[in-house]
């Protein structure tokens, strides 16, 4: 009833090129940006910007700069923790190196590392694709596993690879608090969101993709292959590397390369997949969805055990875990291939309609 | 030079053990075209089954003879390879037909994390002894030739010599009889395969049971050598540069890229390690088959592809 587009006629190829072409959409989201700024330091508690807010929106991040590559360009990386930690301690080395490096060039110093990294590891896409791609990206995590752990330079001759950084601070505010900690990485959020989402309707956002769906017509057709796969390599690594950045930076304070593993490699495509492939919006479901799931998981599960007069431990809620973890991921590819995204979507469609179903 | 051998002859039996993970991969890859991330997980599963029913055995039934216990314990664990073949089959495989690559990946992905879950509740998650009764003197080859002679390890032969017998009966079990056909004409073709007659769900089910045997036999082995353990699964990680070294569809791809990265590990670990900061193990095989890509994409033994528009 209220989420209609009759009556908004659009006269000039701007308004049709908008991102969202419907009010009620713009209005919605403007809202929830706003909300996300505003409302939700109103109620929230320390705990909850610290375990669920800021990682969220940290993933988010990443989750958005998997999906770019994967999602829109359609090269499987499993490497993107790699990325993640290319920009976490690229970063750090700038901050180590040059006294007074302010937080915000050394994030996108971070990212260039992360950047120039990916180009070198996404030289092979140029040859192979697919799960031979898949696997080959693996080499990058593997090696970024290694070369923290090993070579001392890069972690400025720390003994078992792990550093840490405090006072941060931007423009002359601290970030300390955990509610700054989550408005300084949901700002950062929101300007690469936007720009991520600008790229991608973009010419070579349409490149991307019709590499995606088939490379050998889209070359056929003019697009440069290896000028759309790197490029995607490029500034998605570019986003997973700046998301590496405040993970270690922000969230984290003190970190060692385990926090980079390919564990979270393979978290960050099960969050472009169960978001949905190919969208924007669907990194933040996606995101939402495994961050938050093994939280209600952990408070969830004794209870329901408590319930039933067992106990559990702590042993069996993280194989409880793994369980549901596994499960829920398999459903979901077998329910809703498209991902959270597509069920949006949806959504939106049967309201455009309602209350008639067509 | 002895030494230079005892290091090749490591890396070979390392080698073999690969080539055992990874035939379980191609062997799915081959008949479903499904890349099973499981692999590593259905070694752990197949093996800490065999691991537990082997001491649960004689407790429950007074059998004192290790053999038997062992034996009993492999059918066991067989079995139960066969009922997840069925399983995962039914529940996953038959609704993703026809989905694309990455979410068959994400939904093997999927079934490891269940495997290891399940699992580890079922069998617990300790550190737990195979004793299959394996000989562990190490003895000491060609002492005529060089000084103290070659050291091998006489379980390392007997496991070489385990996984050679089985790659042999999978040789002849694909191209000799009739399911063999079967499943290597699907491998081509999974549409002309099933115009002519051909159930593809019983195929895939037979795959995964023959590929839960090979995890089988891949854990038996390696959990006598090392104990098995969580870390078990991170062997599947290990073994996934053999199968691009090799060729995703190849069974002899498997093998000799298995054995390539087991003795180039070794080999690399042991000369140009000390050079820059050892453990380069974890990436050497995975640099070896990226550099190896870029000139021949399709690996060893693998088919090429011609893509047309």
């Amino acid at each position: 009833m209220f989420y209609r587009e009759n009556g908004q006629f659009k006269t000039s190829y701007r308004a049709d090129q908008q991102i969202f072409t419907i009010r009620q959409d713009k209005v919605a989201i403007l809202a929830l940006i706003l909300a996300a700024f505003l409302v939700v330091p109103m109620f929230a508690t320390d705990y909850f910007y610290l375990a669920i807010l800021t990682p969220l929106v940290i993933m988010s991040l990443a989750a958005l700069g998997v999906n770019i590559l994967v999602g829109y360009c359609g090269q499987i990386s499993l490497g993107s923790g790699a990325f993640m930690a290319v920009g976490a301690y690229g970063a750090y080395n700038f901050v180590v190196r040059m006294p007074g490096m302010p937080l915000i060039p050394a994030l996108i110093l971070g990212g260039l590392c992360a950047t120039f990294f990916g180009i070198l590891f996404g030289l092979p896409s140029l040859r192979v694709k697919g799960l031979y791609l898949a696997v080959a990206t693996l080499a990058a995590q593997f090696f970024s596993d290694w070369m923290f752990l090993r070579i001392k330079w890069f972690t400025n001759d720390s003994p078992s690879g792990s550093v840490s950084v405090n006072n941060l601070e931007v423009f002359g505010m601290a970030i300390q608090s955990a509610q700054s900690k989550y408005l300084f990485c949901l700002a950062v959020l929101v300007v690469l969101a936007l720009l991520a989402k600008n790229l991608v309707r973009g010419a070579i956002g349409r490149e991307w993709m019709a590499i995606r769906d088939m490379d050998v017509a889209a070359s056929v057709i003019g697009i440069r292959p290896m000028y759309a796969k790197l490029s995607a390599f490029a500034v998605s690594s570019f986003i997973v590397g700046v998301a590496g950045a405040l993970w270690g930076f922000v969230h984290l304070g003190a970190w060692e390369p385990a926090a980079f593993s390919v564990d979270i490699s393979f978290k960050l495509l099960f969050m472009v997949i169960i978001g949905g492939l190919g969208s924007i919006m669907g990194s933040f479901f996606g995101a939402a969805f495994i961050v938050v799931l093994p939280i209600v998981l952990n408070l969830v599960l004794p209870a329901l055990a408590g319930l039933f007069g067992m106990s559990i431990s702590t042993a069996g809620i993280s194989h409880a875990e793994l369980i549901i973890f596994g499960g829920l991921i398999v459903w979901f590819l077998i329910v809703e291939p498209h991902g959270i995204a597509k069920l949006w979507s949806t959504g939106k469609q049967k309201l455009r309609v309602w209350p008639f179903p067509h | 030079m002895a030494f230079f051998l005892e290091t090749l002859f490591g890396g070979l039996m390392a080698g073999m053990l690969y080539a055992l993970v990874a035939l379980g991969f191609v062997l799915i890859f081959k008949a479903s075209g499904v890349f099973n991330f499981a692999q590593g997980a259905m070694v752990l599963f197949a093996a800490l089954a065999m691991a537990r029913f082997a001491e649960w055995i004689p407790q429950w039934t007074g059998i004192e003879s290790k053999l038997l216990a062992n034996t009993a314990a492999f059918v066991i664990a067989a079995a139960i390879m066969f009922v997840c073949a069925w399983v995962i089959e039914r529940l996953v495989l038959r609704h993703l037909v026809n989905q694309d690559a990455a979410t068959l990946l994400m939904a093997t992905l999927g079934i490891t994390y269940f495997m290891e879950g399940v699992g580890q509740t079922l069998f617990g998650s300790e550190i737990y002894k195979i004793d299959i009764g394996m000989p562990k003197d190490p003895v000491f080859l060609l002492d005529s030739v060089f000084d103290g002679g070659v050291m091998v390890n006489q379980e390392d032969v007997i496991a070489a010599v385990i996984a050679a017998c089985l790659v042999a009966a999978l040789s002849l079990f694909f191209q000799k009889t009739s399911t063999g056909r079967a499943l290597r004409a699907v491998a081509d073709d999974h549409q002309a395969a099933q115009s002519i007659g051909i159930p593809l769900n019983r195929i895939w089910v037979i795959v995964w049971c023959v590929a839960g045997i090979v995890a089988l036999v891949a854990g038996m082995i390696w959990g006598s050598k090392l104990g098995v353990q969580f870390t078990l699964t991170t062997v599947a990680l290990r073994a996934l540069p053999v199968v691009i070294l090799g060729g995703l569809t190849s069974v002899p791809g498997a093998i000799i890229g298995g054995l390539i990265i087991g003795v180039g590990e070794k080999l690399s670990e042991v000369y140009l390690g000390p050079y820059v900061g050892g453990g380069i193990e974890i990436w050497f095989a995975y640099v070896l088959a990226l550099v190896f890509l870029l000139f021949r994409p399709q690996g060893l033994f693998g088919e090429k592809i011609i893509d047309r528009v």
